[in-house]
């Protein structure tokens, strides 16, 4: 049985039990809006003022920089068009919720309140604001399963955004913390670096910001150094996910497994 | 002896409802490893209530169906459960008599065993369970004499037998 599950041959059955699940899951997650409102009645006057306040100025540096990104993408389309390039980056998104119930804790999952009905397909990329979240890995006809990437079955694919060097994000388990093995002692690499996606496994756009570089530690008596990054998007707070469709990324029926191995072709070479 | 409630299956269900409802219900990050197999706890209350009515079928459905909700692999906590009920079941006469405080501690030896199993399973898809993954057999152990009383009181208030 478990093992079937492993091949995905039991994946119709799952997305039929999560539709006998999901109204608990909703029950469950409408029974926690009491509790946040009461929390919202008690926070003070003054600290709503300074959180509006913050959102205002935020407002005004992301229009600003939107008034920019405007011009850029219409040259970088122009100039993609001499180069002959065919790369096509026009993507749909749509705003899922996360439906607050508490998965397996050791499997690092969230349950999303889309599902096939909203064309979610397995393996579909999830963002919040800061960056990359996850993947969805079992979708039911209203609700489906995602994988974090801090997941310690999950692998992306990332690059360094200041110099282009390719590495792969391995999950821990823990919630705040990527691994990055297979780095060479010699690369270059730094505290503060910040990792985007390569889009090299498929599965994720490229350019989308993953992590940030917490740690870097050569170990002279071993081929590879330690690197530790933390997520860039806020994987344990947020309740408003953003699901992405790409042109480029076509959906691919195989699990999370195919993930892990085609990442691990796209190893740095030291 | 009065007959059972008409509706006894279905107070039965309800309770195993409630109990994987607590068990996806949120918590603090720091709070979510020390959560009791609620499911587990209900179910070995039913097996030594009504063991000619719970048993190993229930024990797996309960499981396949908290499997579906906590996104486990299908079939990984069916299969602990089951293992839990069948040995509840065998030993069921002696557990009924002895007091709350000894029932707590054969609930903790079963609810370890259901995470040995459960481990074993994570142990043969590559993620070995760490510490925290054994605490719940303490909490839950923590927890039985509450589920027990509950339990107890909504059968003897419902007649279900």
């Amino acid at each position: 049985m478990t093992m079937d599950h492993r091949w995905h041959y039991l994946d119709t059955v799952r997305s039929a039990m999560s539709l006998v699940v999901y109204p608990l899951q909703l029950v469950v997650d409408l029974s926690t809006t009491p509790l946040r409102s009461i929390s919202n009645y008690f926070s003070s006057r003054t600290a709503l003022l300074e959180q509006v306040e913050t959102l205002r100025t935020r407002q005004t540096l992301l229009d600003a920089q939107l008034q920019r990104m405007v011009t850029l993408e219409a040259e970088n389309r122009r100039l993609r068009r001499l180069l002959h390039s065919s790369r096509e980056t026009r993507q749909k998104t749509q705003v899922a919720e996360i439906i607050a119930v508490d998965l397996d804790p050791f499997s690092r999952q969230v349950v999303i309140n889309k599902g096939s009905s909203d064309d979610v397909f397995p393996g579909q990329p999830l963002l919040d604001a800061n960056g990359v979240m996850g993947q969805v890995v079992h979708v039911g006809p209203f609700s489906s399963t995602a994988l974090l990437i801090t997941a310690p079955s999950h692998a992306t694919p990332v690059q360094v955004n200041r110099n282009g060097l390719r590495a792969i994000a391995m999950g821990t388990g823990a919630p705040n913390r990527l691994d990055l093995p297979f780095i060479p002692n010699n690369a270059d690499i730094r505290v503060g670096d910040i990792l985007v996606t390569s889009g090299l496994g498929g599965r994720f756009p490229p350019g989308h910001p993953v992590a940030t570089i917490s740690r870097v530690e050569n170990l002279p008596s071993r081929p590879y150094a330690r690197v530790e990054a933390t997520p860039t998007a806020n994987l344990d707070g947020i309740r408003e996910v953003l699901l992405v469709w790409t042109t480029s990324v076509s959906p691919s029926p195989e699990g999370i497994t195919g993930t892990t191995e085609a990442t691990g072709q796209n190893r740095p070479v030291p | 002896m009065m007959p059972t409630h008409p509706y006894s299956w279905l107070i039965i269900i309800t309770t195993f409802v409630v109990a994987l409802a607590v068990t996806l219900f949120p918590v603090p990050v720091m709070l979510d490893p020390l959560r009791p197999d609620w499911v587990a706890l209900v179910l070995i209350y039913w097996i030594i209530a009504l063991p000619h009515r719970v048993g190993v079928g229930t024990a797996w459905l309960a499981g396949i169906f908290q499997d579906a909700a906590t996104g486990t692999l299908l079939g990984q906590q069916a299969m602990g459960l089951a293992v839990v009920a069948y040995l509840v079941l065998l030993l069921h006469q002696r557990i009924r008599n002895y007091p709350v405080w000894q029932q707590a501690i054969i609930v903790m030896i079963f609810i370890a065993l259901f995470r040995v199993i459960g481990a074993w399973v994570l142990g043969v898809i590559g993620r070995p369970a760490d510490f925290s993954y054994w605490l719940p057999a303490v909490t839950s152990m923590l927890a039985w004499p509450l589920v027990f009383l509950l339990l107890r009181h909504i059968r003897r208030r419902y007649h279900v037998v």
